[in-house]
């Protein structure tokens, strides 16, 4: 990886950051209760993104350079897992055992099967 | 109301938080908060992909995103925890959040590596190795978590605190 692509990778994850706290923002004035739609939300769509473009990289339909700066690094830096690991504890502690659950296990479900298929169909427009 | 409305208006530390009508304006809309997410990010993303670059994955496991994600959600649960016990989320605790929560723990961890790579080992046929990597990840994950709010709990038990401490 070149000097710049490494650069372009990180700015691009400062862009994918600053882009989940928008959409967080947008989505908590709409939704409320206890179940963090937000990052639900930003994570699932970002797997299926990433999957995506890495099905599209696997038929050179994007370059090396490109799948890092995009994949590793805005979809790296959209989604998060720090925050969804917090959420899930958060509602552990308040006794929410089956949101918990489904916050951790449920959306690592989702997101994979979202990661697949989008590595599917970008896999399929070649 | 979304909860990141503030509670206190006239609070000087708001610095950019009012618009010219008096409205406060949502966290998510400031410039000034997109921008420390943005700087943020942009170190966390850096720090992730040197560690990924440096300690490439084995047999399609890659331990780096593993660790950086458990690191990433032990050190956030440090920080979210020792915040709100310092006070309420606002002025420069609220930035402290926004620089090194939102932007550099969030940009340093990934979920869309975590979802991909449990999908291309499940899709090569390493099942167990996909849902191991993948569940593991979460259960390890959540008990990071939980360990950095007992440790940033327990600290501020430890510590002597000034009275009105908060109230600045």
């Amino acid at each position: 990886m070149t000097p710049l692509v490494f650069v372009a990778v990180a700015v691009a994850g400062g862009l994918g950051a600053a882009s989940r706290l928008l959409l967080d923002g947008i989505i908590r004035t709409r939704v409320s209760g206890r179940i963090p739609w937000a990052t639900i939300i930003i994570n699932v769509t970002g797997s299926l993104a990433l999957g995506f473009l890495a099905g599209l990289a696997a038929g050179h339909l994007v370059s090396d350079g490109w799948y890092a700066v995009v994949g590793a690094g805005f979809l790296g830096g959209y989604t998060t897992f720090s925050t969804a690991s917090f959420e899930t504890v958060r509602l552990l502690q308040e006794r929410k055992w089956l949101a918990g659950a489904l916050n951790g296990l449920g959306v690592l479900v989702v997101t994979t099967l979202m990661a697949g298929f989008g590595l599917w169909i970008g896999g399929s427009v070649v | 109301m979304n909860g990141n409305d503030e509670d206190l208006p006239l609070d000087p530390d708001l610095d950019a938080a009012e618009t010219p009508s008096g409205a406060s304006r949502p966290i998510h809309l400031r410039p000034g908060a997109l921008l420390l997410v943005f700087a943020g990010g942009t170190l966390g993303t850096a720090a992730r992909e040197a560690l990924s670059l440096a300690f490439p994955p084995l047999d399609g496991i890659p331990y780096a995103i593993f660790g950086i994600n458990i690191t990433g959600a032990l050190l956030l649960g440090v920080l979210l925890e020792s915040l709100v016990r310092r006070g309420p989320d606002r002025g420069g605790r609220q930035r402290l959040r926004l620089l090194l929560g939102t932007g550099v723990m969030g940009g340093f961890t990934t979920y869309s590596a975590l979802a991909l790579d449990s999908a291309r080992l499940i899709g090569s046929g390493s099942i167990g190795a996909g849902a191991a990597y993948g569940i593991g990840t979460v259960i390890v994950g959540a008990a990071a978590t939980w360990a950095g709010i007992a440790l940033a709990a327990a600290a501020h038990r430890r510590t002597p605190h000034v009275p009105n401490g908060g109230a600045r």
